[in-house]
């Protein structure tokens, strides 16, 4: 485990990041990462904001649970109405950050993720880029946290 | 006893799993035609109200339509392309002499050009190859979809399976991710059909015009934020034979109608 987030951070590193971009490390401690991305937790109305936003979180294109336009949400993965009760605010973070480390064949993309092989075609646009940034994902954690049933 | 049930009851799932992963079982085929709304059904269904029927009388213009240095139209050789045409759409893509590899449809019909007409080759998704295509796909409607047998596309093929299993683009989904894992359930409101070939060069609303199969994987290579595949480069060819064997069975519906 600790060692995925090694090379994480070695190809974070190659690729010499400048001021301003993501750090895109973590620990990961049982099935949580226990701290926040940006050392500080996200605003829950922004996260509420982001989460429907199916163009820039993509979150209702797989999952429902209690956002507006429910016919829109896709049935691929969880409700995710009182997911802030079955698991804890690290659990959740690591979900949304890497849930591949917990579950390899999932269909849900690692949002905080840039390393690629080459086969994988990233395109120009997003190559060297997580989905969402550390302070978007603590938004979206701040929210999910609250969904209590 | 209890371990053996669940010994049992492993390799089940397991294997229940294996076929999931690989393509989609006959008796469980079906055209995406059959998850849309009745009202595009509809669409489809009436020849005066399915606007893929406007290219494929174009099409029908364009095939008697002397072209290039030959002055020759595709009827010169050809003749009444309801004869001559009838199941080619169902067979393709086939094996092609000239470069030793599958060809698809709109590739044919450019080769032709070239060596038959000597004509310039017609642009990738131009109205007119889109017309054409449409037209010679057209006379296979109501036939079933029967892959070329020539065991020299085989290695093509399993190519093609091998891209539609891989993951791709900053998302990381395969084809299969959601085409053969997850098919009927709903991708953001819509269903996920089982992304057969059957219904191509079809008439997209979205698109609001007719558009080839390579349109349509390069759509859902975008969507997962991968860097698509040029136009008639060999890996979207590859794809295509895949589709045609994994589709097999299917009736060509060409012009199709999709949402």
């Amino acid at each position: 485990m600790s060692r995925m987030v090694a090379l994480t951070l070695a190809g974070v590193l190659m690729t010499a990041p400048s001021a301003g971009e993501e750090a895109l490390t973590y620990a990961v401690e049982g099935d949580a990462i226990m701290q926040p991305l940006t050392g500080e937790r996200g605003d829950p109305e922004r996260g509420a904001a982001l989460l429907s936003d199916r163009h820039r979180s993509l979150c209702t294109l797989c999952h429902s649970g209690p956002f507006p336009d429910p016919h829109l949400h896709g049935t691929l993965a969880p409700d995710l109405t009182g997911v802030g009760e079955r698991l804890s605010e690290g659990q959740i973070r690591l979900r949304v950050v890497d849930m591949g480390r917990l579950v390899p064949n999932t269909i849900m993309p690692s949002y905080y993720r840039v390393a690629y092989e080459e086969g994988q075609r990233v395109s120009a646009a997003w190559r060297g880029k997580p989905i969402l940034t550390g302070a978007d994902i603590e938004d979206i954690v701040a929210y999910l946290v609250t969904l209590k049933g | 006893m209890r371990i053996l049930c669940g010994v049992a009851a492993i390799f089940v799932v397991l294997t229940c799993h294996i076929a999931a992963a690989d393509g989609i079982e006959d008796e469980d085929r079906r055209s995406g035609f059959d998850f849309m709304a009745p009202e595009t059904r509809a669409l489809q269904s009436d020849d005066t109200s399915n606007p893929g029927m406007l290219w494929v009388l174009q099409g029908e213009q364009l095939w008697q339509q002397a072209e290039g240095q030959a002055e020759i139209a595709c009827s010169g050789c050809h003749g009444d392309a309801s004869r001559t045409m009838h199941g080619v759409a169902a067979r393709y893509p086939a094996y092609d002499e000239a470069t030793g590899r599958p060809i698809d449809l709109a590739g044919r019909i450019n080769s032709c050009r070239a060596t038959r007409q000597r004509a310039e080759p017609l642009a990738p998704e131009s109205d007119a190859l889109l017309a054409l295509t449409t037209y010679v796909a057209h006379q296979s409607r109501g036939m079933r979809v029967m892959p070329a047998a020539d065991p020299r596309l085989a290695p093509f093929r399993e190519n093609g399976r091998r891209l539609f299993q891989s993951r791709i683009g900053q998302l990381d989904l395969s084809c299969a991710s959601c085409h053969d894992d997850n098919w009927g359930k709903r991708l953001g409101g819509a269903p996920i059909p089982q992304a057969h070939p059957n219904g191509y060069p079809l008439y997209r609303l979205e698109w609001q015009a007719v558009g080839s199969l390579q349109r349509r994987l390069r759509n859902c290579m975008i969507g997962v934020r991968a860097e698509p595949f040029a136009f008639g480069a060999p890996e979207l060819v590859d794809l295509e034979l895949y589709l045609t064997e994994r589709g097999s069975g299917l009736p060509i519906e060409t012009p199709a109608v999709r949402p």
